[in-house]
Formats: structure tokens, sequence, C-alpha cells
């Protein structure tokens, strides 16, 4: 059986080509049975890429009904898909699969829910002893890579450096309330981020009244005057601000008076204004963190600097996992030869057992048993060292200068 | 054969204490051995405590170096619980070489031996040395937690641009589980002060007592400025010397406490 990879991602498609062959959950897991019968798949469908993994044992018929299906999903011929598609076979497909689950091959390297989609598709995939294990095996990588480097840490810009920041002081950001200062579309973006992440956008405080109800009517939340913004520092936990004010929007002592009732709670306070919006002074107040532009980009210049370094860890524990993957796909090829060579040791020592009976006869059947587990035992000991042998012959076949992996 | 147990033990620790701190500068595979080290040096000092216990014609923790020996496989037990995630692998750093320091000092002081003890009829004195125990050792976890939430704010509060490489916990899961940790072992505190109390009438009032009765109000008033009055980061500062007054009493005062 064959490992097979037939997919599009934004590496090779424009978004028009993408969207048309973009799935959900239940249609990615559609699409994987209809191409199962008879062998496994599993579609891996997001924003960014389709991918249908195949194990069959003529990968050519399983990659042209596969890219049949694609094209018949966006309503084009083979033809016109075709440019768009990659192939990639047995440890090549497994590599990229173990970098996708990594982040590696994300728009946003690194970003954290490739790893979800990843798992829905093995969820809803047809699976067997191939793809179950490929799946679980990049699932492992995936997390692997976010245990052990800081590949998931390292934003981008500065808004995903607020929403990082904001996800360290609180962690799951379930439930915290976001106040947005302006209603531009820096922190409309933050906002977005922040969001995403799982915080709930409560107010919206804007000079012009019908641009803040705008983008509340968009995000949720509540529009309110710029007047109500220290009203708004006793409840928010992250505040966002990018007016285009020339003068502080909000004071050390407007913070200050909100603390009390916040019983310690932290507060989180993103100054994306030039000139600034909140006064540089609340970040002395208790429990307050004030970062400024200036502040988020030294924030992002060192996750840029550390980045190169988490990124090679990362391709390098995606590498190793698929090499043990190779080992385990090559033992495989030789599962067949060694289920016959033990077959065949059992035909002997069943008939060598039965040229024996007549000599045997007076024995008691506790003594049969014993003369039964005795012959077996001989058998596999006299068989485990070949069988090692043959897995590891078959293991240093594939790991052969023409076959070893390219990072 | 008590005595052998805790060489392993010793070494797990401290080899999970030296691969805490590589795995500061490189983190991955020295922060899974410095996991392996803390539970494999826990397993062999649950063996060690096992084989204290069915060897001692007596109650084998109830002197100063045993109470210590507990005392250490307390405080790893609890910061079992859940230090061994990797987002808490730095509270390790904190824990493991105090574990492994007191370990040894408790083995020097022949807390190891099972020739030593309290009588294991006195229920009250067993109930009394393990509640109190258990909840010292939460307060120097919770002693730990409170000085990684202190740097922490410290760093946010300087911009520190390489906080979020570090892959620490967040500062709100650090306050929550110090306040969490406090309360449990104040109230195995409370547990272990009521025995303690009864004895007193055959035994007397000493400096520990004392000292311990001001640990249950200090660790009190921690509760109280955080939960009541909000006072997050003057409760964690005060978490921290709770553990400085923690260890003082276990490695100092203990001792006249059980001569």
């Amino acid at each position: 059986m064959n490992l097979h990879l037939v997919g599009t991602s934004h590496r090779l498609a424009p978004v028009e080509v993408r969207e048309r062959v973009a799935l959900d959950a239940e249609g990615a897991a559609a699409l994987g049975a209809q191409l199962a019968r008879s062998r496994e798949a599993v579609c891996l469908s997001t924003c960014n890429r389709t991918e249908i993994y195949l194990a069959a044992d003529d990968a050519y018929a399983a990659d042209r009904e596969a890219t049949e299906a694609l094209a018949s999903l966006g309503g084009v011929a083979p033809s016109e898909l075709e440019p768009y598609l990659y192939r990639l076979e047995q440890e090549a497909a497994a590599v990229h699969l173990f970098r996708v689950a990594a982040g590696l091959d994300s728009l946003v390297p690194g970003e954290g829910e490739i790893l979800g989609q990843v798992r829905t598709a093995y969820e809803h995939g047809s699976v067997g002893p191939m793809l179950d294990r490929l799946f679980r095996d990049a699932l492992h990588t995936g997390k692997k890579v976010r245990t052990d480097t800081a590949i998931a840490e390292s934003p981008g810009t500065t808004t995903s450096a607020a929403a990082a920041l904001a996800a360290q002081v609180f962690g799951d950001l379930n439930g915290s309330q976001i106040a947005i200062v302006g209603a531009g579309k820096i922190g409309a973006l933050a906002a977005r981020r922040l969001i995403k992440r799982g915080a709930k956008l409560s107010f919206v405080a804007n000079r012009t009244a019908s641009r803040a109800q705008l983008l509340a009517d968009q995000l949720g939340g509540e529009a309110i005057p710029l007047e109500g913004v220290a009203q708004v520092a006793k409840t928010a936990d992250i505040l966002v601000s990018s007016t285009g004010s020339p003068d502080v929007v909000l004071t050390k002592s407007d913070v200050a008076g909100a603390l009390p009732a916040r019983k310690g709670r932290p507060l989180l306070l993103i100054d994306l204004a030039v000139p600034r919006d909140l006064d540089p002074a609340i970040n002395k107040l208790p429990d307050c963190y004030l970062y400024d532009i200036d502040d988020l980009e030294a924030v992002v210049e060192e996750t840029l600097q550390g980045r190169e370094a988490e990124f090679a860890k990362a391709e390098a524990i995606a590498v190793a996992e698929a090499d043990r993957f190779r080992d385990w796909l090559a033992t495989r090829d030789v599962v067949p030869v060694i289920a016959s060579i033990r077959e065949r040791a059992e035909a002997i020592r069943r008939g060598e057992l039965a040229k024996a009976s007549g000599r045997l006869a007076g024995l008691s059947e506790r003594e049969r048993d014993a003369v039964e587990s005795l012959t077996s035992q001989i058998v596999n000991k006299l068989l485990h060292e070949p069988i090692v042998r043959l897995k590891e012959a078959a293991v240093e076949e594939r790991r052969g200068p023409e076959n070893r992996l390219e990072g | 054969m008590a005595e052998q147990l805790v060489w392993p033990v010793l070494l797990a620790y401290g080899e999970a204490a030296v691969a805490y701190a590589g795995n500061v500068r490189n983190p991955g595979t020295l922060g899974r051995l410095a996991t392996w080290g803390v539970r494999i040096g826990w397993l062999a000092q649950t063996a060690l405590l096992v084989v204290q216990a069915s060897r001692a014609d007596a109650f084998p923790w109830g002197t100063w170096a045993g109470s210590l020996n507990l005392f250490v496989w307390l405080v790893v037990g609890a910061y079992l619980i859940w230090g061994c995630s990797p987002r808490f692998r730095l509270l390790g750093l904190t824990v493991m070489p105090l574990a492994a320091v007191l370990l040894a000092v408790s083995y020097a002081s022949g807390g190891t031996r099972t020739d030593e003890g309290t009588s294991w009829s006195d229920v009250l004195l067993l109930v009394h040395v393990t509640f109190v125990l258990a909840a010292f050792a939460g307060f120097t976890v919770a002693g730990g937690l409170a000085a990684l939430e202190l740097w922490q704010e410290r760093a946010l509060k300087r911009h520190r641009s390489g906080l979020l490489r570090l892959r620490l916990p967040s500062l709100v899961a650090l306050d929550r589980l110090t306040v969490v940790t406090i309360a449990v072992s104040l109230a195995a505190l409370t547990a272990g002060l009521i025995p303690g109390f009864l004895r007193v009438r055959e035994h007397g009032l000493d400096v520990l007592m004392g000292a311990t009765l001001a640990v249950w109000a200090l660790y009190a008033s921690i509760l109280y400025l955080r939960l009541q009055s909000g006072r997050r980061a003057l409760s964690a500062s005060l978490a921290l010397s709770g553990l400085a007054v923690v260890i003082v009493l276990q490695l100092g005062l203990l001792a006249t406490h059980v001569a």
C-alpha cells in the first residue's frame, strides 16, 4: 500500500481557487468517505489548503479519482485545476503533513489552529492502519513542536504581539473583556486578533458615535462616547487605544480611580496610537501593564530574531518524526514476509509434532500442553533474531543515501 | 536497605535540578529529562518511605531529620500534581534544587534511618506531623509559584521583550494556583494544629508552636488580602516571605520542638 497526497494550498493557488475547493468538516468527511472505497482517505481542508491523503495499492487510480473529486468540487475541469495542485508520495507526503501539523507550512508560521484542524480531519477521515499511524504521528509532531520550541510564541506584527501579551497575562482569553478606544483600522485589527483567541468585545469608544456603532455592530459590544473611557477601565481586561487624538485620552488618575473596583484583576493596556493616547504613568499603577507601539515593536523584533532558531528546531523535529514514520513504513513492507516465515515455521512445528504423536501417546494432557508450549517457544526464539534482522535490513535499505529524507 | 534507597532519589532529584537549569537555555529534551527525574525520584522516595514505615518499630518521621524526609516527599508530590507540564518547568528550577538539598540534609542527619521514631500508637502526633508537614509542603510550592508570579509581573512592567519566548504560565494562572495552593495548605495546617494543641496539655507550648500559629495568621492574611482586598502583588510577596519562614521553621525550630 502506498501513501499519496494530492492537494492545493496558499503556496500555489490564489484565494479564488482555494475558496472553490474548500470544505467544512462534514464536507471533508464526506469526500474522504467517497474516496475511501477499498483504500484509506483523509481530507484536510482549511481556509489555506485542501489536501487529500490516500493510502492505496493503486496510487495512480487513487490520484485520478481525488483530482476529479477536487475539480468537481471547484466546478472546473481537472486540467484547469492541475497548475494549482501538488502531489507527494510516501515519506515526502509524511514530511509534508508533519510540517503542516507543526504550523511550518502555514500562512502565519507557527499558528496553532492548524493542529486542531488536522485532528478534526483525522477524526472524520476514513483511516486504516497507514493513515491512522500517519495522522497520530503528525499530531504528536505538532504537539512536540509546540512544547519544545517557542514557534507559537513568535508574533510577527504589533497587533499579534498585543494578542500574545494578552494571552501571557490572562492565559485563556475566553471571557476576557476587550475595550477599543478609537474605531480605526488598527484598533479593529487588534480586536479581531483578540476575539479570535476567545476574548469578547465589550465597548467601542470613539469621538464619532456612528463609527463606534459601525465597529460595535461588526464585532459585537456597545458603542460609547470617548468621555466614557474612564468608566470602561473598571470592567475591561484589555484596553486597546488607537485614536488620532493629539492629547492623552486616559490618564493615570482615571485608571487609578477604577482600580478598587477591579479587585486586583490585571489590566492590559495597548496603546497603538502616535502620539500616544494613554498616559505612560499608568504602567506604574499596580496590576496595570501598559505597552505602547515601541514596546510592541521590540517584542516583534525580539521574537523575529529568535524565530529562525525556533524554526530550525521545529524543522528538525518534523524531519526526525518523519524518519520514525519512514522506519515504520519500512518494517511494514516486510510484514507479509515475516507472516509467511512464521506460518511456514508453525507448519513445520505442527508437522513434526504430528509425526511424533505415536511416541507421545502416553503423555498426560498437562504434559502435552508442556510439549506444545516448549516447541512454540523454541520456534519463537529461533525466529526472533532473523525477524529483527529482517526489520533492521528493511529500515537500513530505506535509509540508504538515495532514500534519505530532505528537510 | 532504606539507607541505600536514598541514593537513587538524590541522584534523580539532582539530575532534575540540573536538567531544569539547562532547560532554561535550551528547552525541549532537557525539560523532559528533568520531568522524568522528578517522577523517578519521587517514586524512589515513596519506596524509601514505605521501606522505612515497614521496618520501623515507631513512626519514623516524628524526628527532625525524619520529618524533613517526609517534607521533601510532600513538596515534590505537590509539585508533581501539575508542575511537570511544560509551562511550569521554570518552577521546577526553584523546587528541585531545594528538594535535593533538604533530602541530603535529612540523610546526613539520619532522616532515612529506621531505628528512631515516635510510637505508632500516638495517633494525635501522627496526624499532627502529617498535616503540618503537608501544609508546609504546600506553602513551599506556593512560595515558588509566587516567586514566578512576581518575576513575571516585573518582566511585564519592564516590557522585557523576550518574555513570550520563555513560555511561562500566564500571570492569572499563577495567581489562581498560588491562592488555591495556599487555601488547601491552610486547611491542612488547621487540621494539623488541632491535634497539636490537644497535646499541649501534656508537653506544653514551645517556640515552634507559637511560630506555627504566626504562620497560620500570615497565610490567612494573604488569603484575605488577595480575595477581599484584591492586593495581588502584595499577597504574592507575602507568600514568598512565607516560604522563607516555613523553611526556617522546618530547618531550625523543628529541631528544638522534637528534641
